[in-house]
């Protein structure tokens, strides 16, 4: 259309005119198709489809309670926000919910005087006790897991996935501690995540650790794409924040209680961004100095919203064109009833049938050929009988 | 009401429809041809059955027991070639795990605590503490294995549990133990696996996934009162899975599928508050009843008030004028009867609170006629002995039990030590059946069929050695020790009563779970206290140690030697004062030897 207006305006008009007219048609058009870009560029800008969330405890024994309210305290927040069960992996290292010493079985609190009951009702705990490993949790990240793995206990995610990977329980420089019996470093945890990023298992990660030295664990990360955020920095300790007289156990952790308490304020179409998250606790409630680490992150952490790796936001379009159905559907019919009378009759089985144990054959097993002891020690009878006796003697015997 | 709504089954067909009767606008819009609208006809009626059941046994100590059941009947053939797809009140998940591993019984137990005969009597279904899962795969699978172990897996995902620690080296194969509840035409001990995990924890976890598989849920019906917080502040929790084909009716010419699911739990009087010996659903699980489950056929409560026939030892309200009576455990039991199906049974206030009030604390407790303990003697770490005591308390009666005792590969036992002795003599069982242990493969299997004296305690030992195993094969705690499961008895134990074997007569839940052959005796398992023996458990530091004060030494002798061995050594000029270093410097530049 521009170039048959140029033509026209040709004709009419004198030649700088017909420039310049060419030029202003051209720009609106141009300005339009972007315009057009930017709110379809705007519905799809944060470039992701769906949301995971990984969530770890890796301390044992009931000193650690208030390593898995950590982490309940944030599936908690992750559920409300909207991420389904069939999309968070939790991984729980001990039972402190159940355990015996437990003066409120069946609750972990995150509050002191009880306030806060983080365990709830609904609860799905995809590895427990002593399953969580760091092999199990490396497998989970890669997608290497066994054939036979339920669909609860794999990380299906894909490349359009932004995944929230919480970390939590004791560390140090360089590593974290799984169950008091292993450790997994800051190496093995970067090349983990560039597996994850060569096989496009995710588009976006937030990786949260809560431990002693937590900085020191996203000093190796390589791969694109990856926010980093932790409680402190290398050479400090990560404080527990308050400790419950009933209980008898510290409840929570300081970055992760207040952390909480922001995450409460959050509602699936909350606007707020990561700069706010990087500002969680202070070094004046914390103690440590939380850390952070953008540098490989593509987008500015401005434009991130919370609820980009918290919630599950979907997107929707409202279209009022109607749908053509296929055929109509026909149920299946259920078979021909067997007309034919069952002559035999079902019964049960007795459930002690004393005779018939009595009289039970032993399994037939199958028949080997004997062991090679055996052998060795039948060829040394013989050996021996024939050196005694000589051979010559034998055919007394046969 | 929407419940009711999806109750009917609709059969889809295409239907001419006049054109009249449908707008003309409605059908421009929709899109859709006239012709070719939909029609819903209700199908004959439902081939499922749903009841739900909830008995309430006061105990002697002031403890309370209350046991859940829910029944789900459905008439279908898993194993036919077309997939089931429509499924209603059964739970799609266990259609599809047994359609898929071709299962033909299975049962799973979750637990919590351990059940203590003497003190509470017998319970309606036993369990062992920790997780059993035992199944009967039909004849058609060719690898049962195989076929078990993808099946621990699943159903670790479908209940939130770490039953993929089942592997070989804790299935046993019993070969006269745990014969099937269902139909069945022949036995073949080939396809039964049996597997036990003491350590299992039961959490919310676990209980959220059991209250999914329920027709309501946990919105209507006897499942509201399951809430986790109550259920696990008590001293003894079990709730199961039973799948099995049953009989439809008296002639068994079909058979139909039956899902049990039932929850035991023993709520203690005093960790309860109060310690006053009143008992009302709402103590007991901080909730109250209005409403049946809608998809029940039958929701009753029977509360049982065999020892309290003149009401002299505690009060029930609110009164209810039903009565059964009911064959249990081999003793004719009364019950007290709420109907939740009828409207009159929650009264003018809409919601049933039972409220139980003891008036005096006498009574004497039907003391059960078989129990059994076992436990480990013997000090140190090295050698061991397990002994298992059989207690059988009828007076003048004999009866066989036969006794299953699995006990993993690092506790080496001794068979030729075993000894039974009733009354101080001898007792040669009549049939044994052991299969000996393969280190790091397949644990020890030992089951005997034992007649116990009337009156008597008959004791099994057995000693052992204890292994010690690799460094990696230790848990991550294991100061804590390592479990051997529990023993499983199974007796058919005389009863006083006739018990009732008619399969199809309207019987509560509770009562028919285990079928009936014989009048004159009923079937009942026993399961032993789990053991918890200490292996010997090495210093995990020394690893650490040791490298690091090879290291030290290494470093400091071999380095100070090689430094010695192989270091010359120079003599060095002093370094020379500043106005001979600045002598030095011209005198280079004259070309003139320089100062020493």
């Amino acid at each position: 259309m521009g170039y048959f207006l140029s033509y026209y305006t040709y004709i009419s008009f004198g030649c700088w005119v017909q420039n310049m007219l060419a030029a202003i048609i051209m720009l609106i058009f141009i300005c339009f198709c972007v315009h057009f870009q930017n709110t379809a560029g705007q519905f799809f800008s944060s470039g992701h489809t769906n949301n995971w969330a990984v969530l770890v405890c890796t301390s044992r024994f009931w000193f650690n309670y208030r390593h898995v309210a950590n982490t309940l305290s944030v599936y908690r927040s992750v559920k409300r926000l909207g991420i389904p069960d069939s999309h968070i992996v939790l991984m729980l290292a001990d039972d402190m919910a159940c355990n015996h010493r437990n003066p409120k079985p069946a609750t972990v609190f995150s509050h002191r005087n009880m306030e806060l009951n983080v365990y709830g009702d609904d609860v799905e705990v995809d590895y427990r006790g002593y399953e969580v490993t760091v092999e199990n949790f490396l497998r989970v990240l890669t997608g290497r897991l066994p054939p036979s793995t339920p669909r609860s206990k794999r990380l299906l995610s894909d490349d359009r996935s932004n995944i929230l990977i919480y970390l939590t329980g004791h560390g140090g420089n360089g590593f974290l501690k799984f169950q008091d019996s292993e450790e997994i470093s800051n190496v093995e945890l970067a090349d983990a995540f560039e597996q994850m990023w060569q096989k496009r298992r995710y588009n976006e990660l937030l990786f949260i650790i809560d431990t002693c030295q937590g900085a020191s664990m996203y000093e190796r990360f390589y791969s694109p794409n990856i926010m980093a955020l932790a409680s402190s920095q290398v050479g400090e300790d990560s404080l527990s924040h308050q400790p419950d007289l009933a209980i008898g156990v510290h409840l929570m952790d300081r970055y992760t209680f207040y952390l909480l308490e922001f995450l409460e304020d959050i509602h699936p179409a909350s606007k707020s961004n990561m700069n706010d998250l990087f500002k969680v606790c202070p070094k004046s409630q914390c103690v440590s100095t939380p850390g952070h680490r953008t540098d490989l992150f593509l987008r500015d952490p401005g434009s991130v919203l919370i609820t980009d790796f918290f919630g599950s936001v979907r997107k929707v379009e409202i279209t009022m064109e109607a749908i053509h159905l296929t055929d109509p559907i026909l149920q299946l019919e259920d078979g021909p009833m067997s007309e034919e009378v069952q002559e035999k009759t079902y019964s049960y089985v007795d459930q002690l049938p004393v005779s018939e144990i009595i009289h039970q054959k032993p399994k037939q097993k199958d028949w080997h050929p004997p062991d090679g002891f055996i052998l060795g020690l039948w060829t040394l009878i013989l050996l021996v009988f024939f050196k005694t006796y000589g051979i010559k003697h034998l055919k007394h015997i046969f | 009401m929407h419940s009711y709504f999806w109750l009917l089954i609709g059969r889809w067909e295409a239907t001419e429809v006049d054109e009249a009767a449908l707008g003309d606008s409605a059908a421009d819009k929709l899109g859709v041809r006239a012709s070719d609208t939909f029609v819903l006809t209700p199908t004959p009626q439902p081939k499922d059955d749903f009841q739900e059941e909830l008995v309430i046994r006061p105990l002697h100590s002031g403890d309370i027991y209350a046991s859940f059941q829910f029944r789900t009947l459905w008439e279908t053939d898993f194993m036919r070639e077309n997939k089931v797809s429509h499924y209603r009140l059964f739970p799609k998940s266990l259609g599809q795990v047994i359609s898929k591993f071709s299962v033909r019984e299975l049962h799973i137990s979750f637990t919590q605590g351990y059940w203590r005969t003497m003190q509470w009597g017998q319970p309606f279904l036993p369990s062992p503490p920790g997780a059993e899962l035992w199944v009967w795969f039909q004849d058609s699978v060719t690898d049962v294995d195989a076929a078990w172990k993808e099946l621990t897996n699943v159903l670790s995902g479908i209940f939130c549990a770490s039953l993929n620690f089942i592997d070989s080296t804790n299935t046993v194969q019993p070969s006269a133990s745990f014969k099937p509840l269902g139909i069945v035409n022949e036995t073949d001990h080939r396809f039964l696996r049996y597997a036990t995990l003491p350590r299992e924890i039961v959490c919310t976890e676990n209980l959220t996934p059991w209250k999914k598989l329920l027709p309501c849920g946990s919105k209507a019906g006897l499942a509201v009162l399951l809430k986790s917080e109550k259920l696990f502040h008590s001293s003894f929790f079990s709730q199961t899975v039973h799948i099995r084909p049953v009989c439809q009716d008296r002639e068994c010419k079909t058979t139909s599928w039956e899902l049990r699911q039932t929850l035991n739990v023993v709520f203690d009087l005093h960790t309860s508050g109060q310690g006053k010996r009143e008992w009302s659903l709402f103590k007991m699980f901080s909730r109250t009843l209005t409403e049946a489950c809608p998809l029940a056929s039958s929701s009753k409560i029977y509360i049982d008030v065999t020892d309290n026939p003149q009401e002299e030892y505690f009060e029930l309200s609110p009164a209810t004028p039903l009565l059964s009576q009911a064959v249990v455990l081999g003793d004719r039991r009364t019950f007290s009867v709420y109907d939740l199906t009828q409207q009159v049974t929650f009264g003018t206030v809409r919601s049933l609170n039972l409220l139980i009030r003891w008036k005096s604390t006498e009574g004497d407790m039907l003391r059960p006629l078989l129990h059994a303990e076992r436990y480990v003697a013997g000090y140190g770490l090295q050698t061991g002995e397990i002994h298992t005591v059989m207690y059988n308390n009828h007076p003048f009666r004999s009866f066989p039990v036969l006794l299953l005792d699995s006990v993993p590969w690092y506790l080496r036992l001794y068979i030729h030590t075993l000894t039974v002795t009733s009354k101080g003599k001898d007792n040669t069982p009549s049939y044994i059946h052991y299969q000996p242990s393969k280190d790091r493969m397949r644990p020890h299997l030992l089951e005997m069929l034992v007649q116990l004296p009337p009156h008597s305690v008959t004791e099994v030992t057995v000693q052992f050695e204890r292994a010690l195993l690799k460094w990696t094969e230790y848990t991550p705690d294991p100061n804590h020790g390592f479990y051997v499961g529990s023993s499983v008895i199974s007796a058919l134990v005389p009863s006083s009563v006739a018990m009732d074997t008619n399969i199809t007569q309207e019987q509560p839940l509770f009562s028919s779970f285990f079928p009936c052959k014989e009048e004159s005796s009923y079937f009942v398992r026993v399961y032993t206290e789990p053991l918890l023996v200490n292996l010997p458990t090495p210093d995990f530091s020394m690893p650490y140690n040791v490298i690091c004060l090879t290291c030290t030494v290494v470093a400091v002798g071999y380095g100070s030697l090689y430094n010695l061995l192989t270091r010359s050594f120079q003599i060095e000029e002093p370094n020379p004062r500043l106005a001979k270093k600045i002598a030095n410097f011209i005198r280079r530049i004259r070309g003139v030897p320089l100062l020493s």
